[in-house]
Order: C-alpha cells, then sequence, then structure tokens
C-alpha cells in the first residue's frame, strides 16, 4: 500500500481542505479523520502534515487559532476561510473531471486484458 | 491570488515564533501516546512506539519553516555577509579584480556616453527624432544655398518646418573693444520649429524678418550670459555693437541649448538675414553659393522615406527652373547635429571602431577574473567540500560564490563609471581649436548608468559562474583527503588555460591596432603639407570687425603686410582669406577653356580655391614648380591670373601638357590664365586624395578675412612679441589672434590625433590586463607546484628545467594567443583603416612590435612568479604540508 508521502502535495492539501470543510479540527484531528475515512488507508504523518498545514495557512485558505482540545490541552485548530472554500470547490471539481478521465482509461484497458 | 499575496506579506512582516510549531508537534506527540495506551499499551511501550512512529522533528521544523515567504531572505543575507568576508580576507585578489573590471565597464561606459551623445541622441530636444538634416548632391553634402532654402521651406509637403543656419566670427562691442565671437546666424522660424523656449525674455520669429538687415537682434546663449554678462537679468533689450551695426538683446537661450551642430558652443543667434552686416558680404540671393545648412522637422505621419521623396520632386523643379545653378541637384535625408554625413559619417564609424574595441577590453577583463575565480574555487575545494559533507546543497555554495563575483562586479561598476565619469568632464573642458568654442559636451547620464550596470551583472554571472563545474562535481571525499586539490586529473587544457588564451589574444589585437596607429600618425605627422608650417607665425583677423569696407580694406592689408615685413627677424610675409588645412575651406567650379554653358554638369572639377597675398608662396614655403607667383601688378584692373597646384594642372589638360599660359573659366564665364604651378598638399584633412586647387591674386578678388603668415627664422614667441607691438601702434582697431602655425595645424590633426590616442590607450590597456592575467596565471601555477619544483631541485634539475616546468603551459598558451590575435588584427585592418589614417598593419615594423610587445609582456609578468620558483628551497617545501 502505498504511504502517505507517496501523495502529492496537491492532493494533501485537497484532501485536509475536505476533512476542514465541516468545522474547525486541530492537526492531529485532521490526520486522525483522514484515516478513518479512507479506512486506515491513507496514514498522514506530521512530517507531511504540519509543512502542508503551514503551506495552507501561508495560502490564506486555512486560518489557524490556538485553543483547548476535547482533553483540555493547548492545541491549534485550524478553519477553513472563505477563500478556502472557493478554492476547495474548484478543486473537487478539477478532481473529478480527472480521476473519471483515468478511471475511464484504466477501465478501457482492464476490460481489454481481461 | 491577489489575496494569496496579501496573506503571504502580512505573514511577511508578521512572523510566527518558531516555537509555534514545536508545541503543536508536541500536542501531535501526546495524542498519539494517549491513543497507545488506549489501545492497551504500557505508558513506557505506548510513548517508545509513538516516537518511533512520529519520527525525526528536525525535517519538518525546517518544512515548516521552508514554506513560510521570505524564508530565504537571512539566508541570502547571510550569503552576503560571508561573501563580503572572503572578499576582505584576500584584499589583493579583491582590489586587482575590482580594478580589472573598472577598466573594462569603466571604457565601456565612456563609449557609450559618446555613442548616446554623438549617434544616438545627437540633438537634446523634444521631438528631436523628427529632425533630419537636408543634405544635397551626390557626395550628401550639408551645404545648401539660401534660395534654395526657400524654396524647399515653401514647397515642401512632408516637413511642417525647415529652418536654416551658419556659424561665422564676428566682433562684439560689449564694452568699447570688440571682441571674435562665434555665432549662429539663423532662420526667423529656428527656435519655433525646433521648439525651444527662451531662458529670459523672448526668442525672434519668422515674423521679425522683413528682408536683409531688418532684424538686428539677438539671442544669447547661456554660457556666454553667464560668462560676460554676469548673469544680469537687466540684459534684455540692451542694445551692443555687432559689427559696428546696433542689435538688440531679446533673450538668453536654455543652458541646455547649445544649437543645431553638437560641437559648438556659440556665444549668440542672430537672424540670417542679417549676413551682410556680420560676414561683410550677402550669399542670399545667390543660388549657387552654397554656405548654409538647412534641418528640417518631419511632419506627423509620414516617414523619412516619403519625405526624400518629396525633396526630389522639388528637386527636380528647382533642376528644370534653375539650370545653371541646380542641374542636376538632389537632395538625402540625414542625422542632424554633425554636420549631417560630412562629419556624422567618419564620427559614427569612429565610434563604432572604439566600441568594439572597448568591449574586447571587457571580454578580456572577464577572462581575467573568470580564471582567477576558477583558480580561487580550487583553493577553496575542500572548504567546499567541507560544506557539502555538512548538509550545504550545492545550490547555496554556488549562490555564496555568485555573490561574491557580484560584489566585484558591483564595486568595478561603481569605480569604473566614476573613472569614466571624470575622464568625460575632462574631454569636456578640452578645447582642440585654440580659436573657436569647440568642444565636446558629453556627460554621462541614467543610460549610461543603466547599461553599465547591465554589464555589470553580466560580467558578475559571467566570470562567477566560470567555476560553476567544478563546484557541481565537488566530490567531498576526495576533497578532504587531497589537501589542495593535488591530485585533480591534468587535462590537456582547462577551461583556466582557455580563458588566459583568449584574454591574451584579445591582448594582441589591442596592441597590434595601436601600433597602427601610433604608426599612421608618425607618418602623418611627417607627410608632406604643401607647405612648411615650422618657424612661421599665423595671424588672423576680420576688417569686418572693425567696420572697414569696400576699397579701405585692401589698403589696410596693404599697409599691415609692410609693417610686419619690417618687424625685425622676419624673412618673408603674406596674407590670404583662408589657408590650406585650416577651418572652413571653399570649392569653387572649374570649367576648360572651350565652355560655353556654366551649368553643373559640364564642370570640370571642383577646386579648392583660396585667395592669396603677392609673397604668399615664399612666405608658406610652397614650391614653385613652374612659371611665376603674383606680384602687386596682378590688381584688380589687371587681367584674371591664377596659380594651381599640379593635380589642378593634371586634372585639366593631363599629365604631360603645359599648363603654365593656358586658360580655364570660372563660373559666370571670366576666363583666367594660369601664371605658375605649384607643388601639390594637403588641403582639407591629412587623409584626403590628392585635390586640386587654385590660389587667386588677392587683390582681384577682395576679402575681409585675413590670415597672415609671418616666416621667422628666430624664437617665434620673440617674434610673435614683436609683432603683436608692431600692429598695436599700427592702431587698427581690430582684435588680431596670433600663433605658431603648429599649434594651428592641431585643428587638422585633432581628428587624427585624438583616434590615435584613443587607440593607443586602449592597446595600453589591454596590455596591462594581459600582464595582470599572465602574473596571476604563473603565480598561481607556481604556487601550486612548489612542491613538485622543491623535489625536482632536490633532484638536480638545472634552473632551465625548473623554470620550463614551471612556466611552460604559461609560456605556450602566450605564444598561441599572441599568433592568434596578429593574425586577428591583421584581418581587423579594413576596421581600422576608417579611423587611422593611412593604416597599414602589414608593415614590418608593427610585426616586430607586437612580437616584441607580447614578449615583453610575458617576461614581466612571469618575472616574479619565475623567481619564486627558483628560489624554492626543497628542504623548507618537504616539511610543509
Amino acid at each position: 500500500m502505498p504511504t502517505s508521502t507517496d501523495l502529492l502535495q496537491g492532493t494533501l492539501d485537497l484532501l485536509i481542505l475536505q476533512t476542514l470543510a465541516p468545522g474547525p479540527m486541530h492537526g492531529w484531528g485532521v490526520a486522525q479523520r483522514i484515516q478513518q475515512v479512507s479506512r486506515e488507508v491513507l496514514q498522514i504523518g506530521q512530517g507531511s502534515l504540519y509543512p502542508a498545514l503551514y503551506r495552507l495557512e501561508y495560502k490564506g485558505w486555512i486560518r489557524a487559532e490556538w485553543g483547548n482540545s476535547e482533553n483540555n490541552r493547548r492545541a491549534k485548530f485550524y478553519r477553513l476561510t472563505a477563500a478556502g472554500k472557493k478554492q476547495l470547490d474548484a478543486e473537487l471539481a478539477t478532481w473529478d473531471r480527472l480521476s473519471a478521465a483515468i478511471a475511464l482509461v484504466l477501465g478501457r484497458n482492464a476490460e481489454a486484458l481481461s | 491570488m491577489i489575496r494569496e499575496f496579501f496573506t503571504r506579506l502580512r505573514f511577511l512582516v508578521f512572523r510566527k515564533t518558531p516555537a509555534e510549531v514545536d508545541d503543536e508537534l508536541r500536542f501531535h506527540l501526546e495524542q498519539a501516546v494517549d491513543q497507545k495506551i488506549a489501545q492497551g499499551l504500557s505508558p513506557v511501550e505506548a510513548r517508545r512506539q509513538a516516537l518511533i512512529e512520529f519520527g525525526g522533528v528536525e525535517r519538518t521544523r525546517e518544512q515548516c519553516e521552508g514554506e513560510r515567504p521570505g524564508h530565504s531572505i537571512p539566508n541570502i543575507l547571510r550569503d552576503a555577509r560571508y561573501a563580503l568576508r572572503m572578499l576582505r580576507k584576500s584584499p589583493g585578489f579583491s582590489l586587482v579584480a575590482v580594478l580589472t573590471l573598472a577598466v573594462g565597464i569603466g571604457a565601456n561606459a565612456i563609449v557609450f556616453s559618446l555613442l548616446d551623445a554623438l549617434v544616438l541622441h545627437p540633438l537634446d530636444l523634444p521631438g528631436a527624432e523628427n529632425l533630419y538634416a537636408i543634405q544635397q548632391g551626390r557626395d550628401h553634402a550639408a551645404s545648401q544655398s539660401y534660395p534654395d532654402y526657400l524654396d524647399v521651406r515653401d514647397r515642401t509637403r512632408t516637413f511642417d518646418g525647415v529652418i536654416a543656419y551658419t556659424i561665422a566670427p564676428a566682433g562684439l562691442n560689449i564694452s568699447g573693444r570688440p571682441e571674435q565671437v562665434w555665432l549662429y546666424e539663423a532662420s526667423g522660424n529656428y527656435f519655433d520649429v525646433l521648439g525651444v523656449r527662451p531662458y529670459l525674455g523672448r526668442f525672434f520669429h519668422s515674423s521679425d524678418e522683413h528682408g536683409a538687415n531688418s532684424a538686428p537682434y539677438i539671442v544669447l546663449s547661456y554660457d556666454y550670459w553667464q560668462s560676460h554678462f554676469q548673469g544680469d537679468p537687466q540684459v534684455v533689450n540692451r542694445t551692443v555693437q555687432l559689427n559696428g551695426f546696433s542689435n538688440t538683446i531679446l533673450g538668453v537661450a536654455p543652458p541646455t541649448f547649445r544649437g543645431t551642430e553638437i560641437f559648438i558652443s556659440p556665444a549668440l543667434w542672430t537672424p540670417i538675414v542679417n549676413q551682410p552686416q556680420v560676414e561683410g558680404f550677402s550669399e542670399m540671393q545667390a543660388r549657387g553659393a552654397r554656405g548654409i545648412w538647412l534641418i528640417g522637422h518631419l511632419r506627423a505621419g509620414f516617414t523619412p522615406t516619403q519625405a526624400a521623396g518629396d525633396l526630389n520632386r522639388i528637386a527636380a523643379i528647382l533642376s528644370k527652373t534653375y539650370p545653371g545653378d541646380d542641374d542636376g541637384i538632389t537632395f538625402s535625408l540625414g542625422r542632424p547635429g554633425l554636420l549631417g554625413d560630412m562629419l556624422g559619417g567618419p564620427v559614427r564609424a569612429f565610434v563604432a571602431g572604439l566600441g568594439l574595441l572597448s568591449v574586447l577590453i571587457l571580454l578580456a577583463a572577464c577572462a581575467n577574473l573568470g580564471s582567477m575565480f576558477a583558480a580561487r574555487a580550487t583553493d577553496r575545494s575542500r572548504e567546499v567540500a567541507l560544506r557539502l559533507a555538512l548538509g550545504s546543497t550545492r545550490l547555496r555554495i554556488l549562490r555564496a560564490l555568485l555573490m561574491e563575483a557580484l560584489f566585484i562586479a558591483l564595486g568595478g561598476a561603481l569605480l569604473g563609471v566614476a573613472l569614466g565619469a571624470t575622464l568625460l568632464r575632462t574631454l569636456k573642458a578640452w578645447h582642440p581649436v585654440p580659436n573657436m568654442p569647440i568642444n565636446l559636451p558629453i556627460e554621462p547620464d541614467l543610460r549610461t548608468y543603466g547599461v553599465a550596470a547591465l554589464l555589470a551583472l553580466a560580467s558578475g554571472l559571467f566570470f562567477g559562474l566560470v567555476p560553476l563545474r567544478q563546484v557541481l562535481h565537488a566530490d567531498p571525499y576526495q576533497g578532504i583527503k587531497a589537501g589542495n586539490a593535488i591530485g585533480m586529473a591534468r587535462r590537456a587544457f582547462s577551461l583556466r588555460d582557455l580563458l588566459l588564451a583568449f584574454q591574451i589574444a584579445i591582448c594582441a589585437v589591442l596592441v597590434t591596432s595601436s601600433l597602427v596607429a601610433v604608426r599612421g600618425m608618425m607618418r602623418s605627422l611627417h607627410s608632406s603639407y604643401g607647405f612648411n608650417p615650422d618657424h612661421a607665425l599665423q595671424l588672423n583677423t576680420d576688417l569686418d570687425m572693425g567696420g572697414y569696407k569696400g576699397e579701405q580694406i585692401p589698403i589696410l592689408q596693404r599697409r599691415i603686410l609692410d609693417t610686419l615685413t619690417h618687424v625685425p627677424g622676419v624673412t618673408a610675409a603674406a596674407y590670404a582669406s583662408r589657408i590650406p588645412l585650416n577651418i572652413g575651406w571653399s570649392e569653387s567650379s572649374v570649367f576648360s577653356d572651350s565652355t560655353t554653358d556654366y551649368r553643373i554638369s559640364n564642370v570640370a572639377m571642383g577646386a579648392l580655391q583660396y585667395e592669396v597675398s603677392p609673397g604668399y608662396f615664399e612666405a608658406a614655403s610652397t614650391a614653385l614648380v613652374r612659371g611665376r607667383s603674383f606680384t602687386w601688378n596682378d590688381s584688380k584692373d589687371a587681367p584674371r591670373v591664377a596659380v594651381v597646384n599640379r593635380e589642378f594642372a593634371r586634372r585639366l589638360f593631363g599629365p604631360d601638357a603645359k599648363a603654365v599660359g593656358s586658360f580655364f573659366k570660372r563660373f559666370g564665364g571670366t576666363r583666367v590664365q594660369i601664371v605658375g604651378i605649384v607643388e601639390d598638399g594637403k588641403y582639407k584633412t591629412l587623409s584626403e586624395d590628392p585635390q586640386p586647387a587654385v590660389f587667386l591674386p588677392i587683390l582681384q578678388s577682395p576679402s575681409s578675412w585675413t590670415w597672415i603668415i609671418v616666416r621667422s627664422p628666430r624664437d617665434l614667441r620673440e617674434v610673435a612679441g614683436a609683432v603683436d607691438e608692431a600692429l598695436r601702434t599700427l592702431n587698427t582697431g581690430l582684435p588680431f589672434t596670433i600663433d605658431t602655425w603648429n599649434k594651428e595645424l592641431g585643428t587638422a590633426l585633432f581628428a587624427a590625433r585624438a583616434a590615435s590616442l584613443a587607440l593607443g590607450v586602449l592597446g595600453g590597456l589591454g596590455a596591462m590586463l594581459a600582464v595582470t592575467g599572465i602574473f596571476g596565471m604563473a603565480a598561481y601555477s607556481v604556487s601550486k607546484r612548489l612542491r613538485e619544483l622543491g623535489i625536482r631541485i632536490a633532484l638536480g634539475a638545472q634552473p632551465k628545467q625548473v623554470l620550463g616546468a614551471a612556466l611552460g603551459r604559461v609560456s605556450t598558451l602566450l605564444v598561441l594567443g599572441s599568433v592568434v590575435g596578429l593574425a586577428l588584427g591583421l584581418a581587423a585592418t579594413r576596421l581600422l583603416s576608417y579611423i587611422v589614417y593611412q593604416a597599414s598593419p602589414r608593415d614590418p615594423l608593427v610585426l616586430a612590435g607586437v612580437v616584441l610587445t607580447m614578449l615583453i609582456v610575458g617576461l614581466i609578468a612571469a618575472w616574479i612568479p619565475a623567481q619564486r620558483a627558483l628560489a624554492a628551497d626543497p628542504l623548507l617545501l618537504l616539511r610543509q604540508e
């Protein structure tokens, strides 16, 4: 199974944005969420996660503020900005188009081989 | 995207603290531990496994930092500080490098300023791109006649303004004593067409012109107003005497405006309709008298080609209507400011040649620096290896090296531009022609600085990237092991060798060209002028300035001559309306004796015309070959006679025919008999082809211009004093300029001398650069191989063998480079012949000179390293590392 480090930078950004869409979350929460939803396939370590979060923050798509976690620890919470929401929608559309195209090509190949 | 930009800007200013990342990571770790505990592991085991999974935090920290906008700025600053420190550590290298580059960039800055001022933007006026000089004839002469000007001005459809102007000397009387000034005579629309506004007062306009001598107005130039009127604002509407006639000062021109010819700094402008008063004669009615220059302002929407076509339409009309004067006339356009193409052509060629040579110098300097930097990089291979091993990227190392190069380039550029500016300022203060206000008003401006900055950047990148290959392929292990790269692979010819050879070649080219120039100049000084300027004084005055007219002129001239002949020490004296190799000449049409129709196409030749007094040829030491010279009997009422030179006789009658006693005709049908033949000489410039010349008795063609030659074997300063005294007692009320003839000749030789000087300087610079380059290379090679040389000496090598080992490669490169450079220099004869008089590089003296120079250069440069090589003490060296 390809590890999280094989994920393209842009795809990781998309995953994070989507994960933050429902509401604010801290870094650990985002990683856990992605792991859960992807049924343990995508495991994102801190080495990839935090640079990505910082990158998104510097681009203005997410905003960070310190707060208290569920178990009363100090954590930094990230939330989607309006610009981020727009970016998310755009990237989702692109992703849909792209993955459909890839699926077509791969699907045809699979048919031909079987 | 804009929002993203602003966000990044915000984060650039409000930086996060690095501690934030740590806090976040700590939280992340704690959560992971908690999760593991919840899965059933013991706290200790949970923490251990969590830490393993966590991985290293240093990398994460760095990556987060790397995402921050502006994160590279402190790195760059650090690199810059490091580069400066490195440069300070080797002051000798840095100084030499900066000086070398300063020379290269300075030379180019100067040449670019020249190019800008003389070729690209000669007239510094708004809309100057639409100004064109209107020339006539097959040889694009700038001189036109006034009636032709009126026709062009009135009939043209493509110019919305055509101005006419000429320059002339006159006597301006401000405070009692008349002083000679040079002024522009300009058409009424001059200032309006050019778009100049007055600095003070007002200008004259077309509406002020009502015929000859109708507009007694003067406009002062800013410089003259400052120097002679002390910048007094009350000068407007003051009356002064110009050649004895009252004129009113209308105003002052702006400080940046010197008129429409670049080299001349006039005192004032006066309407051209005043020509009779200013020059004592009027050519305004004579269609064939071509003494003025025209500039036209192209109308919007028309191209120069269309304008030229329109002008030739007018030319066709003129040719048909006035067959006597304008038969076959054509017009063409040229760039204004340098007498059209007449001066413009040679000047442009000269500047282009200079430009090429200065680019060569810059290339040589870059090659020099490139090899120096490459050597430096090799020296620091250990340091580079260390940095690589510690985790620096090659990119960062390169960046640091590049910074050093750029700093040197910056320093070199600043110094170079400063030197160039100083030189230009000196040039501006130089007055090559003693009597005329001629100078080169050239200053570096923004464009020059821009070009210098660009050159600095390009050069810096060029020689900074020379060690590129070395750094990219540097192996850290090899670097640290081998000490100082002794074990580097020996290739036949490395990049550094190529650079040195290139540099030497360029130096050889420069030395060749400068030697050619020097030879040419020496030849020009010794070629036959057709007169002997040694032991002779030259006096000059204009009788108009004292208000003398008509019959008074020849009488006064005779009196002056008699007085001068009686000054003790004077062996011969004579006067003329103008003399050869001086400012200005007059050409007149010569027709054969059988001509009856005096139109331009029937002209046998155009001969240079001089009106001279009896005794002129003796005074000037011009050899009379056949026949006789003039006497006082060749007066106004006597038959018209002339003395011509050999070239004239040859062209009109053939090489063997007898010319003395034959006749020729002048314009208008006057028959003139040739009574004598003199030797050929130089009349316009030193590098001209043989020219026909005709001398007329001044009594038959009087002129108020008076050039006097006084010959004396005594010390010329004493004689000058005596002459001055004698003239003062004569009390003519005229200002006289007195100089030795040789000094006056400076005018004619000026261009050739300036060119030779420039080439000589460039040759010298090239040689200097080559010396530095060879020295650097030789010194480096010796110092690298000192150990080896010490061993050789210990094993019994003779001094010759040691030298051979140490300097063998350098010598090979010297020879190779010189040969290539010499060949290139010879190949460039065509280019050089434009610039230098009688440039023929196939002169054996030149070849010998180049070989000798390169040999000397090599010897000087390699002397110290050679001594060092020979003095290598094997014991000392083997003990060192």
